[in-house]
C-alpha cells in the first residue's frame, strides 16, 4: 500500500519535474572543492585508515564542518592544518611535516638510491678486477666460446 | 665476509623495532595538549540548562574532565569506576556530555547514577574537537592552574585510576 | 564431532609437517637415502590433513555451526552460501588456515614435479617447506585455533563484516595467498642450495618457472584487492597505500627483481649470491606482511582483532626463520663464485641496475609503512605515512626503472656498445616522446605530469613493438612461423613490459583527467559529465538476503541515445547494522561511469556522487596482461625438456649450461 502511494507520488512528482540540471549537494561548491583537496591529505582518527575526505564516521562529518567553517573565516590551508595538529597532533597529517624527526623518512629514500647506486658501482669495479686477475682455464675458454655459440642461437 | 652479515644486520634491528611496536597500541594518539592550559568555553549545564560552566570556575583545584554520552558503550564500563569514586571524595568529576540528547543524557544518569558534580553539554561536538577528543570516553587531569597534565583514552578501569590518574592528582594537590 | 576432527586432522598435519622438515634434512646432510624418501610421503600426506582441516572449518560455516567461536563471529544464518564459505578466510583464524592450506598445495606441487631433482635438493626443498608449515600449525594449534568451541553455542551469528560480503572475498584472498605463499618455494630452493653448496645455474633454472608462477598470481591478487576496493568502498580510489596493501606491494617489488636476476643467473651464471638474498627477501617480506596484519602492530583498513600473544608468536617465527636464513646467507654466499664476465654496458649491467632501483623503491615504501612504528617505538610521538608520502617518493623512484625497461631487452649480454643502442633506439624514443607530448593537446588539457606518465608508458610501448620487429624481421619464414618461433617466454616478456606501460597508461590518463560531481538528485534531475547525460529516476527499497537496502535507478544516455541504467545502492545489514554503499559502474574500454549513493534528502531526492574514470580499467587490464606474460614465460618448453635432461645436465661441473 505504502508503495503504491509511493509510486504515484514518484509519478506524479516526475510529470511535474522537467530534466532539470541537478545543482551541487554543497551550498558552496568551490570551498566543498578546496575542503576534499586538504581532506585528502588529513586522517580521519577513530576510522582504521581513512580520510578526513573518504570517511564517513561522525567523528569525520564534524571535522568536516569544522575545517568548512574555518575555511569561510579566511583561514588558510596551512592554518588549518595548525588548527587540526594543535589538538590531534601530527597524527592527523598523511603527509608528515619535515623536521628532524621525519629526516631520515623524507630523505631516506634518496640516500638508499645513493648507497644503491655506490654500492653498484663498487661492486661492478671490483668484480672486473677480480675477474681479469684470474685467467680463464683451458676447459673455461671452450665452455664460453660453446656458451658465446649457443647464446648467439639464442639471442 | 662482513657485507654478507648486513642483511642479518638490518633484519635484527626490525625485530627490535618490531617487539617494541607490540608494546604500543597504534591506536592511541597521544595529546598535545598535555600541560597546555585547557581550551576555555562557556556551556550550557546538561541538569540546569539555564546555569553555565566555564573551566574558569574551577580555578583553584584539581580536577578531572571526563568525556561521556549515553550512546557510548564502553562509558557503561567505566561508570562504576566513577561512582565509586565521588564517594570517596577525592577530586571533583567535571563531565562533557559529548554529542548526545539531553533526555537520554538525563535518563542515562539517573540509571548508572551521577558521580559528576556537574555535567556540560556539548551537542554538537565542538568543544569536543578542541580538546581533541576522537573516542569517547576521555578522561583529563586538569590541575589548579587550569593546565591539562594528563590525559587517558578509552574506559578508565580501577587499576588505570589506581595507578595513574589518582597519584597524578596527588601529585598535583600538593 | 566435525570440528574435533578439523582439529584432530591439524594435529596429524603437524606431526607429518615435523617429520617432513627434520628427517629430510638430516638425510641430505648424512647422506641417507632412506631419510631423505620421507619427504615427497610425509609432504603429500601433510596436504591431505591440512585439507580434511579446511574441509571441516568449511562444513562447519556451511552448516551454521554456532557452537565454533571463530563461525559465530563471522557467520550468519542469513548470509547467503557463498559468503559462508568466503567467511572461511574472513577473520584471523581462518586466514591462517587458508595460507597453511596455500602452502601445503605448493608443497604438493613440488613433490609432484620434483621428480628431476637430485635427491638431496629436493629433500632439502621439501625439509625447508615443511618447517615453513610447521610454524603456522603451531600457531594455529596454540594461540588461533580456528576450532575452539563456544559453550554454550550461539544462538545466531554476528555476522561476516559487510565490507567482504563480495564476490571479490571469494577469489581475492586465494589468488593472493597462492601468490604470496608460492615465494616460499623460491625461498626453499634458494636455502637448499645455500645447503647443499651448490648454487649454480641449474639451481636458477629450477626456480624460475615457480618464481614466476607466484608472481603471476601475486600480480593478479594484488590487482583483484585494488579492483576490489576500487567498487566497494565507495569513492572510486584503487590503491590507498594503506599497510597491508604495502604488505602485498613489497614481495611483488623484490619478486619482480627476483624474477630478472633468476634470468641472468640461468643464462649467464652470474649474480648467484644476489639471486639468492633475493629470494629470501622476498619470502621474508611475505611473512613480514602477515606479522603486519595479524599482529596489530599498524593500523589498517584491515585490522583484525588482536591478540598480543599472537604477534609474539608470529615476531618469534619471524626471527627463527629469517634470522636463521640469512645467517646460512652469510655463512654460504661468500664461498660462491663470480661467475661469467661482462662489460659495464650490458645486458646484465641493466638488469642489475633495474634490480637495484626495484630495491630502491622496496626501501622507501618498507621505510614509510614502517616509520609510524620507528617513531612511536623512540617515543617520538605518533604519525602518519599516506598516499601524499608515497606518491611523492615512489614515482621519481620507479620512472628511471621504467625507462630502463625499455632498453634492457636490446642490450646484449657481456658487452653492448653504447652509441649503437643509441641508435637503434632513437627513433623509438623520438616518436614516444613527440606522442606523449601531443596527446594531452588533443585530449584538452596539458600537464607535465600527465605527458611524462605517457612518455614513460609510450616509451616502453614503441621499444617493445620495435623489439618484437626487428626480431621478427630477422626470423626467416612466414609470419606465422616467426612468430612460433620466438620462445614463449620472451613473448610473456614482451607482454608482461607492455602491461606496465597499459598500467601506466591507466593511471596517468585517470589521474589526469577524472571527473566528479556531488550533486543532489531529484527525481528526474540531470547532471551531465563528458557528453554522458545522468538521469535520476528515484530510488526503491528493496529486501537482500541479509540487508535492506534503497536501490536508485540512474539512466544513462548519450547524445540522446540511452546507453544503460544503472542501480546503486544502499544497504543496511541487519545483523552488524552497518551500513554499506554499493557504488553501480558501467565499466568501459575508454572510460567508467561509477555512480554511487549518498545520503537520502526529502521528497525522495538523494545527494550523489558521480564520477567519470577515463581509462580507469587499463589499470586492471595492465596486470592482467603481466599476469599473462608470466603464463607464458612458464608455458615454455625449455623447463620441461630440461627436466628431462637434468639427470644429464647434473653431471656437468657447476656453473655449466645444458
Amino acid at each position: 500500500m505504502m508503495r503504491a502511494i509511493l509510486g504515484v507520488f514518484l509519478l506524479s512528482l516526475m510529470a511535474f519535474s522537467q530534466a532539470d540540471e541537478a545543482p551541487p549537494t554543497a551550498q558552496d561548491p568551490v570551498l566543498e572543492a578546496r575542503l576534499n583537496h586538504l581532506a585528502k591529505e588529513l586522517r580521519c582518527l577513530v576510522c582504521q585508515n581513512e580520510t578526513l575526505a573518504d570517511s564517513r564516521a561522525d567523528l569525520a562529518l564534524d571535522l568536516r564542518r569544522e575545517v568548512r567553517d574555518k575555511m569561510r573565516q579566511g583561514m588558510s590551508d596551512a592554518q588549518i592544518k595548525d588548527y587540526l595538529t594543535q589538538r590531534y597532533g601530527d597524527f592527523v597529517l598523511y603527509r608528515p611535516p619535515v623536521k628532524s624527526a621525519t629526516w631520515l623518512l623524507w630523505f631516506g629514500p634518496f640516500l638508499i638510491l645513493i648507497a644503491a647506486i655506490a654500492g653498484l658501482t663498487y661492486f661492478l669495479k671490483r668484480r672486473r678486477k677480480v675477474l681479469e686477475e684470474i685467467p680463464l682455464s683451458a676447459e673455461e675458454t671452450a665452455r664460453l666460446k660453446s656458451l658465446l655459440h649457443s647464446e648467439n642461437k639464442q639471442a | 665476509m662482513l657485507r654478507f652479515l648486513a642483511p642479518f644486520a638490518v633484519f635484527v634491528a626490525l625485530i627490535i623495532f618490531f617487539a617494541i611496536g607490540l608494546t604500543r597500541d597504534p591506536r592511541e594518539i597521544p595529546s598535545p595538549l598535555i600541560n597546555q592550559p585547557a581550551p576555555t568555553f562557556t556551556l550550557q549545564q546538561l541538569q540546569v540548562p539555564a546555569k553555565q560552566f566555564s573551566p574558569a570556575d574551577m580555578r583553584g583545584q584539581v580536577w578531572l574532565f571526563n568525556v561521556w554520552a549515553s550512546w557510548c558503550v564502553s562509558c557503561r564500563e567505566e561508570h562504576p569506576v566513577f561512582v565509586e569514586l565521588a564517594k570517596r571524595n577525592l577530586v571533583p568529576i567535571v563531565g562533557l556530555n559529548y554529542k548526545d540528547q539531553r533526555p537520554d543524557a538525563l535518563q542515562w544518569l539517573t540509571q548508572f547514577g551521577n558521580p559528576y558534580v556537574l555535567s556540560v553539554t556539548d551537542f554538537d561536538g565542538r568543544i569536543g574537537i578542541d580538546y581533541g577528543v576522537y573516542g569517547v570516553p576521555e578522561t583529563y587531569v586538569i590541575d589548579k592552574q587550569g593546565v591539562i597534565r594528563m590525559k587517558h583514552i578509552g574506559p578508565v578501569t580501577p587499576q588505570i585510576l589506581q595507578d595513574k590518574i589518582l597519584p597524578k592528582v596527588q601529585e598535583l594537590s600538593k | 564431532m566435525i570440528p574435533e576432527l578439523g582439529h584432530f586432522a591439524l594435529i596429524l598435519a603437524l606431526t607429518l609437517a615435523l617429520a617432513q622438515g627434520i628427517l629430510p634434512l638430516i638425510g641430505a646432510a648424512t647422506n641417507q637415502t632412506n631419510f631423505m624418501a620421507v619427504a615427497r610421503p610425509a609432504a603429500q600426506g601433510q596436504f591431505v590433513f591440512v585439507a580434511i582441516a579446511f574441509a571441516c572449518l568449511a562444513y562447519a560455516f556451511l552448516v551454521n555451526d554456532f557452537s565454533v567461536q571463530y563461525v559465530a563471529t563471522n557467520s550468519n544464518t542469513r548470509l547467503p552460501a557463498q559468503y559462508r564459505f568466503a567467511a572461511v578466510w574472513g577473520g584471523h583464524e581462518g586466514s591462517i588456515l587458508l595460507w597453511t592450506l596455500t602452502l601445503s598445495v605448493w608443497t604438493l606441487l613440488v613433490t609432484l614435479f620434483s621428480r628431476h631433482l637430485p635427491q638431496e635438493m629436493a629433500a632439502r626443498v621439501l625439509g625447508v617447506m615443511g618447517l615453513i608449515s610447521v610454524g603456522f600449525l603451531l600457531f594455529m594449534l596454540l594461540v588461533s585455533n580456528p576450532f575452539d568451541r563456544l559453550i554454550p553455542a550461539a544462538m545466531e551469528g554476528r555476522d561476516l563484516n559487510p565490507l567482504l560480503q563480495d564476490p571479490g572475498m571469494v577469489i581475492h584472498p586465494p589468488i593472493l595467498y597462492i601468490g604470496y605463499v608460492g615465494f616460499s618455494v623460491a625461498f626453499a630452493f634458494a636455502l637448499a642450495a645455500l645447503m647443499g653448496g651448490r648454487l649454480d645455474a641449474a639451481w636458477a633454472r629450477w626456480s624460475r618457472p615457480w618464481t614466476t608462477a607466484a608472481w603471476m598470481f601475486l600480480t593478479l591478487g594484488i590487482a583483484l584487492g585494488s579492483w576490489w576496493a576500487y567498487y566497494e568502498l565507495g569513492w572510486g580510489g584503487w590503491w590507498f597505500w594503506d599497510p597491508v596493501e604495502n604488505a602485498s606491494f613489497l614481495p611483488w617489488l623484490v619478486g619482480t627483481a627476483l624474477i630478472h636476476s633468476l634470468a641472468v643467473t640461468e643464462k649467464r651464471g652470474t649474480f648467484k649470491s644476489w639471486t639468492v638474498l633475493l629470494a629470501i627477501t622476498a619470502f621474508s617480506l611475505s611473512l613480514l606482511g602477515t606479522f603486519l596484519v595479524r599482529s596489530g602492530v599498524l593500523t589498517s583498513v584491515h585490522a583484525f582483532a588482536t591478540d598480543p600473544k599472537r604477534g609474539v608468536f608470529i615476531l618469534i617465527f619471524l626471527a627463527i626463520v629469517i634470522g636463521a636464513s640469512l645467517l646460512l646467507f652469510a655463512w654460504r654466499a661468500p664461498k660462491v663464485g663470480l661467475g661469467g664476465k661482462f662489460a659495464l654496458i650490458s645486458r646484465e649491467t641493466f638488469l642489475l641496475a633495474n634490480n637495484v632501483l626495484l630495491l630502491v623503491a622496496t626501501g622507501a615504501v618498507l621505510l614509510g609503512t614502517l616509520y609510524p612504528l620507528f617513531i612511536d617505538a623512540l617515543d617520538l610521538g605518533k604519525i602518519s605515512v599516506g598516499p601524499p608520502y608515497f606518491d611523492a617518493v615512489f614515482m621519481p623512484l620507479m620512472a628511471p626503472a621504467i625507462f630502463l625497461m625499455g632498453i634492457g631487452p636490446f642490450a646484449r649480454w657481456k658487452e653492448q656498445s653504447l652509441p649503437e643502442l643509441a641508435k637503434r633506439l632513437k627513433w623509438a624514443f623520438g616518436v614516444a616522446l613527440i606522442s606523449a607530448l601531443l596527446m594531452p593537446l588533443i585530449i584538452g588539457k596539458w600537464t607535465p605530469l600527465i605527458s611524462f606518465g605517457l612518455l614513460l608508458a609510450f616509451w616502453v610501448i614503441a621499444a617493445g613493438v620495435y623489439g618484437v620487429w626487428s626480431r621478427l624481421a630477422q626470423t626467416p619464414g612466414v609470419m606465422l612461423s616467426r612468430i612460433a618461433k620466438q620462445t614463449p617466454s620472451w613473448w610473456g616478456m614482451q607482454l608482461a613490459h607492455l602491461g606496465i606501460a597499459i598500467f601506466i597508461i591507466g593511471v596517468t590518463l585517470v589521474k589526469g583527467y577524472e571527473t566528479e560531481n556531488d550533486v543532489r538528485m531529484n527525481i528526474g534531475s540531470t547532471v551531465t559529465m563528458n557528453n554522458y547525460v545522468f538521469t535520476f529516476r528515484g530510488a526503491t527499497q528493496q529486501a537482500g538476503p541479509n540487508y535492506q537496502a534503497w536501490v536508485g535507478d540512474v539512466e544513462i544516455s548519450k547524445n540522446g541515445k540511452l546507453v544503460t541504467t544503472m542501480h546503486p545502492e544502499k544497504r543496511n545489514y541487519l545483523a552488524t547494522g552497518m551500513a554499506m554503499t554499493e557504488a553501480a559502474i558501467d565499466a568501459g574500454i575508454t572510460r567508467d561511469l561509477y555512480v554511487a549513493l549518498g545520503e537520502p534528502l526529502e521528497n525522495g531526492a538523494w545527494s550523489v556522487r558521480v564520477y567519470h574514470k577515463p581509462f580507469v580499467d587499463w589499470i586492471w587490464g595492465g596486470c592482467v596482461l603481466m599476469a599473462l606474460g608470466g603464463l607464458l614465460a612458464i608455458s615454455d618448453r625449455r623447463y620441461r625438456l630440461h627436466q628431462r635432461s637434468a639427470k644429464a645436465s647434473d653431471a656437468l661441473p657447476v656453473g655449466s649450461q645444458a
